[in-house]
């Protein structure tokens, strides 16, 4: 199956699961109006749709990198059962999907972002299955994207690995929580000051606290990313964006 | 100097490296608990529920969760069995991958 069509079926999904009355660290059960947690919900399905179809294809090429595939998904599994301490006084966790995502590419970080998520939703109340659409969109798919494309910028522009890596997964786990306070916004605007004075309300809330747990998590991906590389060398070549490395 | 005796510096470099790493993290996460006073270390979310009831106090929460751990143990115990199946996989799989190349590369010697 081609990509585009991967895509069509997606956008295919997306349009026929909008209602139709909508014109228009995670979210919590319940505080997000319905309207919100069905759009965001669509707005998901398509990375969803083609987040399979990669892994699929993945896994076909190479059955070897099931093992490697299921090391990422421990690593967010891992990552966002954490809850850190930051400057701000108030607690939150890191993502993990910046790992998978460079690896293995945004979309199927959204599959396993959701497999995560919807564990936390079921059986820590943490997150919610009304919000869980919402909640994938910042986790699964903007920070997967933001990952891989920070990646693929400084591999491009020669920098060096370690900095990729880095900079890859602490912005794609910083920008997931504006991401949450961006649509914490559009959902509760300020009386007075409207969608920015919300904005920056909220984003002072969930992107601050994140900032040092960005690094963190950038640190820590380092960390198993030279794991991988020293000891799964041979995985690695077998995936498009290693490919050329000997 | 020998290409063994180089590859043993390189790994006692990588060692102190990724040791410095471990505790630079650990710093990120431990320094905030004694430099910030008189804060309670809630959850982020729960900072944001006060501060939507803050904008429109009106807001219902108009679905509640469909089961919620009894107690704060039974929570801790659930994000702790979290933490211990995803670090426990990631463990075998750099033990089983490490051992793997090890063997591979003794048969090639």
């Amino acid at each position: 199956m081609s990509k585009r069509y991967q895509l069509l079926l997606g956008l295919t999904l997306m349009f026929v699961l909008i209602p139709q009355a909508a014109f228009g660290m995670h979210i919590m059960e319940g505080f997000l109006p319905p309207v919100w947690c069905i759009s965001w919900g669509a707005i998901v399905i398509p990375f969803l749709v083609m987040g399979l179809f990669s892994i699929q294809k993945t896994v076909k090429e190479n059955p070897r990198l099931k093992m490697l595939l299921a090391m990422v998904g421990a690593f967010t599994f891992l990552l966002s059962a954490l809850k850190i301490p930051s400057v701000t006084g108030s607690c939150s966790h890191p993502t993990g999907v910046g790992l998978g995502a460079i690896i293995f590419g945004p979309t199927a970080m959204t599959v396993l972002g959701v497999i995560v998520l919807l564990f936390q939703a079921i059986l820590l109340a943490h997150g919610g299955l009304t919000t869980l659409g919402a909640n994938t969109f910042s986790m699964a798919v903007i920070g997967p994207l933001v990952a891989f494309a920070t990646f693929r910028i400084i591999e491009k522009a020669k920098g060096p690995r370690w900095l990729a890596v880095f900079l890859a997964s602490a912005l794609g786990d910083l920008l997931t929580y504006v991401t949450t306070s961006i649509q914490l916004a559009l959902a509760f605007p300020a009386e007075t000051g409207g969608f920015m004075a919300s904005l920056v309300k909220f984003s002072g809330i969930f992107a601050v606290t994140q900032i040092p747990l960005a690094i963190s998590e950038g640190i820590l991906t380092v960390l198993v990313f030279n794991a991988i590389t020293t000891y799964s060398r041979k995985e690695l070549k077998s995936l498009k964006i290693f490919a050329k490395e000997a | 100097m020998s290409t063994e005796a180089m590859k043993r510096e390189n790994k006692s470099f990588t060692l102190k490296y990724n040791i410095l790493l471990i505790a630079l993290v650990i710093a990120l996460a431990g320094i905030p608990v004694f430099v910030v006073k008189d804060a309670e270390f809630a959850g982020a979310d729960a900072k944001a529920e006060a501060a939507i009831t803050e904008i429109n106090p009106d807001y219902q929460p108009w679905f509640s969760s469909i089961w919620e751990p009894p107690s704060g143990e039974i929570e801790s115990l659930l994000f702790a069995l979290q933490a211990a199946l995803g670090a426990g996989f990631i463990g075998y799989y750099l033990g089983f991958v490490r051992g793997r190349s090890k063997r591979e590369s003794e048969k090639n010697d």
